[in-house]
């Protein structure tokens, strides 16, 4: 109980601080990438990832941080990705929207609404061919559920029942506009549960609810072979894209943020971890841990060489 | 050698790849029925079941998504589409997420999948049943564009598609399923990216894409009869596209039309207009001339197709203007009609 508890709060923590840094450096415009900030979902990916096996795979959008960081645990190739280094990701190519980490099981992320779900049902449907046992999440936000792909896609992956949890990270805003105003039914989660799969729903920040609720979806998914669709609320700290918040533009309030900002995730499982008696110096330590190394990778990607511009042609096709 | 036709030489060709390896399956709307893709898919359900042929919801878009998720975890698809019109519908697939997978990843990962996509025309097909859009897949980085127009280069060049570690779009002219050919039993490959003479010539160069190679041959005969002796080029695959092979052939009859399959303005002609006066301008005693369909969506009635769509006569007419030949009497000349076998429906 209390290491899975550290280790979801090492998860949040790394995903929070390596954000912060981001916030720290950017201004410094070397990092010259869009960054879709995920501050605020640190629960929801952190506790789906957990519940996951290791090799189980995942997909997600241009507002991905803190899925690779909860899938790779690492930042030295991240930082280098985001300063466009050739110790990157990708060499550069892909910057903040385009993250994967093949080998650790993120297969990639897409700057397309909902493009990645149709791919992730495919990743599952060979998955499923291949009788690995592999499960697939894919990751959106509710801007996805607007686009006709994300119907196809549920619609065939419970027609062919393939291994896949669908994760909505609902933070109500399509880049600035409200679900109310784009949406044509109440609850998303009524109309789910109207296909052939498995509906799980939570509005929380606390990371432990998430995590048990993946792991209980898992098990049925394992029972029926039916796909989940899971649908977690949360509050997008910052502004659609960039570092800075935007409550000044006034399509939302500061207040409203201030209400999340109170269960704010990062600092409940820390608080959890006390109440666990976790010691305050243990805390401390972790934390200093991932703080230096992310420091440390940092300083690794400004270091770094870009790569010679002949770069630029290569990995069109697949490099044999 | 035996004589197979090129519907034939499609199923075989995918018959022989799943025996081989167990990663590829074919799928698509109405794969498996009792059409089956206009008999291009026979034997493949009942060889090897269900789980590897088999039919969709009516998703393009999505299930084209899925074959990229497919192709990335281990499996080998080969998507199929019986129009090309409703490929489109998977243009953000194709232009916004395969095409870029490599790339985005440093070239770690290939994207082994192809897409099958019929193209035609005929008998009132009109404007949502007749595209054939080559060039606008060729336009775009990190795809492969495959026409095959002979039995031979069908069955080889697919499977040289189905072997290959990415996105292939493979383009197949439905007048072409019923033409014959010498087609080897023995599996092989035709490397993508390597064009054919189909015809030596030494007056002028005609290079001609899928159907348009049957009307650039048939027009090659009757010139030839006249004494001009037409140089007929079918690059086979657009992109990659070998430049060479055009180039040489310029070079020696100094004089070039492209016959599309497709309509002209940014087309693929054009293409091969440009890499012409780029690369060869000195040796071009007239400027290239493009042939193919009208700048209009296709029309239904007949009499109004057969003005949209070029034929042998239309690539009579443009070698006699660029030769400066006096026109030759096409009256006795029975041209190609697809309404002498098929009575539709498509």
């Amino acid at each position: 109980m209390k290491s899975l508890n550290v280790e979801l709060y090492r998860k949040m923590y790394l995903i929070r601080r390596a954000e912060e840094k981001i916030q720290e450096h950017y201004h410094e415009d070397e990092m010259k990438t869009p960054m879709h900030m995920s501050m605020g979902e640190e629960a929801i990916v952190a506790g789906v990832c957990h519940a996951l096996k290791e090799d189980d795979q995942a997909f997600g959008t241009y507002r991905s941080h803190a899925l690779y960081l909860a899938k790779t645990m690492e930042t030295d190739d991240f930082f280098a990705e985001m300063y466009g280094k050739s110790t990157g990701i990708a060499r550069g190519k892909s910057g903040s929207m385009h993250l994967s980490a093949i080998n650790k099981g993120l297969l990639s992320c897409s700057a397309i609404v909902a493009s990645n779900i149709p791919v992730a049902v495919g990743a599952a449907f060979a998955n499923k061919y291949k009788k690995n046992g592999k499960k697939v999440a894919v990751f959106f936000g509710d801007g996805a559920l607007d686009e006709g792909i994300f119907w196809e896609s549920l619609n065939s992956a419970c027609l062919m029942k393939v291994p896949v949890i669908f994760v909505c990270e609902d933070n109500d805003f399509a880049v600035h506009t409200r679900r109310k105003c784009r949406t044509g039914y109440d609850s998303i989660c009524d109309v789910a549960s109207k296909f052939n799969c498995n509906v799980f729903s939570e509005s929380t920040t606390d990371v432990n609810r998430v995590y048990n609720l993946t792991s209980e979806a898992i098990r049925v998914m394992d029972e029926n072979q039916k796909p989940c669709f899971m649908h977690f609320r949360y509050y997008r700290y910052l502004e659609h894209v960039g570092i800075n918040e935007d409550f000044d533009a006034g399509y939302r309030s500061k207040e409203e943020y201030l209400q999340w900002f109170k269960k704010d995730p990062v600092a409940l499982q820390r608080a959890s971890l006390i109440e666990l008696s976790v010691g305050e110096e243990y805390i401390e330590e972790i934390e200093k841990t991932i703080d230096s190394s992310i420091s440390q990778s940092i300083e690794r990607a400004q270091k770094a060489p870009f790569s010679d511009t002949s770069e630029v042609y290569e990995g069109v096709f697949k490099c044999e | 050698m035996r004589m197979i036709t090129y519907c034939d030489a499609l199923n075989e060709a995918m018959l022989q790849e799943m025996e081989r390896d167990d990663s590829i399956f074919v799928y698509g709307i109405g794969v498996p029925d009792h059409k089956r893709i206009f008999d291009s898919t026979c034997n493949i359900l009942e060889k090897f079941g269900s789980e590897r042929c088999f039919d969709t919801p009516l998703a393009e878009d999505s299930m084209t998504g899925f074959a990229l998720g497919a192709a990335i975890n281990g499996l080998r698809p080969i998507h199929i589409h019986i129009r090309m019109d409703f490929l489109l519908l998977a243009m953000n697939q194709i232009a916004n997420m395969i095409s870029s997978f490599s790339y985005g990843c440093g070239g770690k990962q290939g994207v082994p999948l192809v897409i099958r996509v019929v193209i035609g025309r005929g008998w009132g097909q009109g404007f949502q049943h007749s595209k054939s859009m080559h060039a606008a897949f060729a336009h775009i980085p990190g795809l492969k564009v495959v026409l095959p127009t002979s039995p031979s280069d069908a069955k080889g060049l697919l499977i040289a598609s189905i072997r290959d570690n990415n996105p292939v779009i493979f383009i197949e002219h439905r007048w072409l399923y019923w033409q014959k050919g010498e087609v080897q039993e023995e599996p092989y490959e035709i490397p993508i990216g390597k064009g054919n003479i189909v015809r030596k010539g030494k007056d002028l160069t005609i290079v001609a894409t899928s159907w348009m190679n049957i009307e650039a041959l048939h027009a090659a005969k009757i010139l030839s009869d006249h004494g001009v002796e037409i140089e007929i080029i079918d690059p086979r695959t657009i992109s990659p596209l070998d430049e060479q092979i055009i180039i040489e052939s310029v070079k020696k009859t100094k004089h070039l039309i492209v016959a599309d399959n497709d309509w002209i303005y940014c087309g693929f002609g054009s293409e091969v207009a440009a890499i012409v006066s780029e690369k060869c301008f000195g040796h071009l005693k007239a400027p290239v001339k493009r042939i193919g369909f009208a700048q209009v969506p296709c029309p239904t009635a007949r009499h109004l197709e057969n003005k949209f769509y070029p034929n042998a006569e239309t690539v009579v007419r443009e070698v006699e203007q660029m030769l400066g030949l006096s026109r030759i009497d096409l009256s006795s000349e029975s041209f190609y009609s697809h309404e002498n076998r098929f009575k539709g429906p498509f």
